[in-house]
């Protein structure tokens, strides 16, 4: 342990004076500013290493640390309070960062925003939120991806897995993000056997363990036999559904490690994409990119390479939609398409593209769903 | 006097040994504790900035650790302070549906007050339901703030929904001119302030006025309040409700000064985390401030260790777990006789002899 206290002594040092060396003369400073060097700041909701959503965001932040020249300063478990505010001033002020990712959804409006107007200087990029030109600073900007493209392709593998043709969605709350997955993972599974029904428990909450326990054991109660989800932490989930025997395609990040014998396969975020943009960007000083969307065509979101257990028909379907979607060929949402209160949400002949704003605003689920809104 | 310097000079030794096991705690993870301990400083009382971050977190806690002192004074534990902070924020959110409020001072103090009376009435219903159906008050305290969240996400999702916050239901903004701002430019808002009057002038209350005095007599004892004529029901009810009124002015300031709407993010545990900042704090309003504070300091600091050093976040709960229990047995020495104990030291004693001191010490 000494050895362990020198080091960081020298350490400290070392970077004391290296710190004081580059103030003192100009040709340091400026053949480091040649180079580009950057600090970014980056902030969790919950825990870096959550199975989820943050971990999805941790991961393409911990590529950026390779990067040359970047150093990534980050902070978790950071509620969408006026602790939020702190957390970025304080990565301005102490840290010295010109470019922050404020990653969860609630830190938009009006924490971001607010502060984005008074450091003009500074880059913010949003996950999930709606920049609108005109409406919001040059500053800022968001990223998002299409994940509703791997949640089909999940619903497809579940389609093909299920033997009791009844499926499980286990959703945080009924909002356009998670509805458009319910919706996706459902016509997915539909397109196997128009007969498969998916059953949808929201808890109310991003991450609220025991209630997700609760629904996970309670939907395999009545007979479902493969689950997927959204919420922040897909974790107990996968783990509640793996014990009880029953197949799980995973959300966020690969769950495979936590249950190798039920994960089937899951719809991952690849954020590295959106990140190295922003960062590029950066770097370069071109213009803040400030409204990025993409899907599997774009590298925005992957698909966890497939369990042991999966079929080969189920794999044959799923890789060649995946194909057509990253040809840029397949919609998921066509018309003619009825919620499951039986009205038309799209008519006949009516295809949406996955660009198209209307579907994040989406407020209904679709015929073969088990729950409402 | 003796006892305000072991007011004083207990919590303080109780902090420095916290501080010392969390360097070791640190140390055998492979991190220099005088880094550390130099990060810890300057995140939370470093310099201006980090004064801001610190009182800024500290400003709700003020207010919250109120509805458990206040009550805890009159002799009820009640714990659910968060409830009465939901409500008191979705009044404040609300008012504006009903009424036309004037876009000032006066409607931001009116945006307060309807917070104020919302958290006041549940509060006082736990006091109530005690009072007169004999309901342990601590669990239905509990009970009632998750049943207050529950009504919040209800008409924040339902009926006071503003159509336009899709993926984050919440009510509609306040007006510019009902919120509450920085503090002369800074980004301390006025809620600080509005904490530190509430502590003080409550503080104040309990200590120097007649109706205070009749509380920490009801706390005390209320058989013998009521023996002496004291209305004790009525008190209790007080007590309560200047409590709970607290805990709502927290949430309207939420409200007013950061969220700008009631949505769900208002749910973020200040409520819970005033329990342990009045019990640190010994129920006493005043001492609630610097304790407050201190929790301020915490939360300002973890997020320096956070960023330079790479530490979880669950590191500096460590740190506060250990201060506050380090705090809390320190209480155990309080009532101990120095002179006793050090004259024991110097002669031996008989075993009778210690018998009766550990008798002593038990009681």
């Amino acid at each position: 342990m000494p050895h362990d206290l020198d080091a960081s002594r020298r350490r400290a040092l070392a970077q004391i004076s290296a710190a004081s060396l580059a103030a003192l003369s100009p040709w340091a400073l400026r053949s480091a500013l040649a180079q580009g060097s950057l600090t970014m700041g980056v902030i969790y909701v919950g825990p870096k290493d959550d199975f989820g959503y943050n971990q999805a965001q941790a991961a393409a932040a911990a590529e950026m640390k390779k990067i040359p020249g970047v150093k990534v300063v980050e902070e978790e478990n950071v509620p969408e309070t006026a602790a939020v505010t702190k957390s970025m001033t304080g990565m301005i002020a102490q840290d010295g960062a010109k470019l922050l990712f404020p990653t969860s959804f609630g830190y938009f409006d009006p924490y971001m925003l607010a502060l984005a107007a008074k450091e003009p200087g500074v880059r913010f990029s949003h996950c999930g939120g709606m920049w609108t030109e005109g409406k919001h600073p040059k500053n800022t900007g968001s990223y998002f991806g299409y994940i509703d493209e791997c949640q089909y392709l999940n619903g497809v593998v579940a389609g093909h897995m299920s033997k009791s043709k009844r499926l499980g969605f286990v959703a945080a709350k009924p909002i356009p993000q998670v509805l458009r997955n319910i919706n996706a993972f459902t016509m997915g599974a539909r397109s196997v056997d128009p007969k498969i029904t998916t059953t949808v428990i929201f808890t109310g909450e991003w991450s609220m363990p025991v209630k997700e326990a609760e629904a996970t054991n309670s939907l395999a109660d009545q007979g479902i036999d493969v689950f997927t989800m959204h919420v922040d932490s897909p974790k107990v989930i996968v783990e509640t559904a793996a014990k009880r025997g029953k197949m799980v395609c995973g959300y966020h990040v690969s769950q495979a490690k936590l249950a190798p014998n039920a994960y089937l396969t899951g719809a991952e975020w690849n954020w590295t994409t959106a990140y190295k943009t922003i960062v590029d960007a950066a770097f370069a000083g071109k213009p803040h990119p400030n409204f990025l969307r993409g899907g599997l065509k774009e590298g925005y979101v992957k698909m966890s390479p497939y369990g042991a257990m999966v079929v080969e028909p189920a794999k044959k379907q799923a890789d060649d939609i995946k194909a057509k979607m990253i040809a840029g060929n397949f919609e998921i949402f066509n018309g003619p398409l009825k919620d499951n209160k039986g009205a038309t949400v799209i008519p006949a002949g009516k295809t949406m593209k996955q660009t198209d704003v209307e579907l994040e605003k989406m407020n209904y689920l679709v015929e073969g769903v088990v729950g409402s809104v | 006097m003796r006892n305000s310097v072991a007011d004083v000079a207990l919590p303080v030794v109780a902090l420095v040994a916290a501080l010392l096991l969390f360097g070791l705690f640190v140390w055998l993870g492979g991190v220099s504790p005088i880094e550390t301990w130099v990060l810890l400083f300057k995140g939370a009382f470093g310099d201006w900035f980090s004064w801001q971050n610190t009182l800024q977190r500290a400003a709700p806690l003020m207010l919250t650790a109120l509805c458990v002192a206040l009550p805890a004074r009159a002799g009820l534990v009640i714990i659910g302070g968060e409830g009465a902070l939901v409500l008191g924020g979705l009044a404040a959110a609300a008012l504006p549906y009903g009424v036309a409020l004037p876009g000032n001072v006066v409607g931001s103090a009116l945006v307060c007050i309807a917070g104020m009376a919302a958290g006041a009435a549940w509060i006082a219903l736990a006091g109530a339901l005690r009072q007169y159906r004999g309901v342990n008050e601590t669990i239905s305290s509990l009970l009632l703030s998750y049943t207050a969240i529950a009504i919040f996400k209800q008409l924040v999702e339902g009926p006071l929904r503003d159509p336009a916050t899709l993926n984050k239901p919440s009510t509609r903004a306040l007006a510019e001119g009902l919120r509450i701002g920085g503090i002369a430019g800074y980004d301390v808002h006025w809620g600080l302030v509005l904490g530190v009057v509430a502590c003080v002038g409550l503080g104040l209350w309990l200590a120097l006025t007649a109706r205070g005095f009749s509380v920490r007599v009801v706390g005390g004892n209320p058989r013998t309040a009521q023996l002496v004529g004291l209305p004790a029901n009525r008190l209790i009810l007080l007590a309560c409700a200047l409590g709970g009124a607290c805990a709502g002015l927290a949430g309207a300031v939420e409200v007013a000064a950061v969220h700008t709407n009631a949505n769900a993010s208002l749910i973020a545990g200040y409520g819970y985390a005033g329990i342990l900042v009045a019990f640190i704090a010994r129920q006493n309003p005043i001492a609630i401030i610097p304790v407050a504070i201190l929790f301020g300091g915490f939360g300002a600091a973890g997020s320096l260790l956070q960023r330079r050093l790479g530490l979880p976040d669950a590191s500096v709960q460590v740190l506060q777990g250990i201060a506050f229990v380090l705090i809390l047995a320190s209480e155990a020495m309080r009532d101990l006789d120095w002179r006793a104990i050090g004259q024991r030291l110097r002669l031996p004693s008989g075993p009778a002899e210690v018998q009766m001191a550990l008798g002593e010490n038990v009681a």
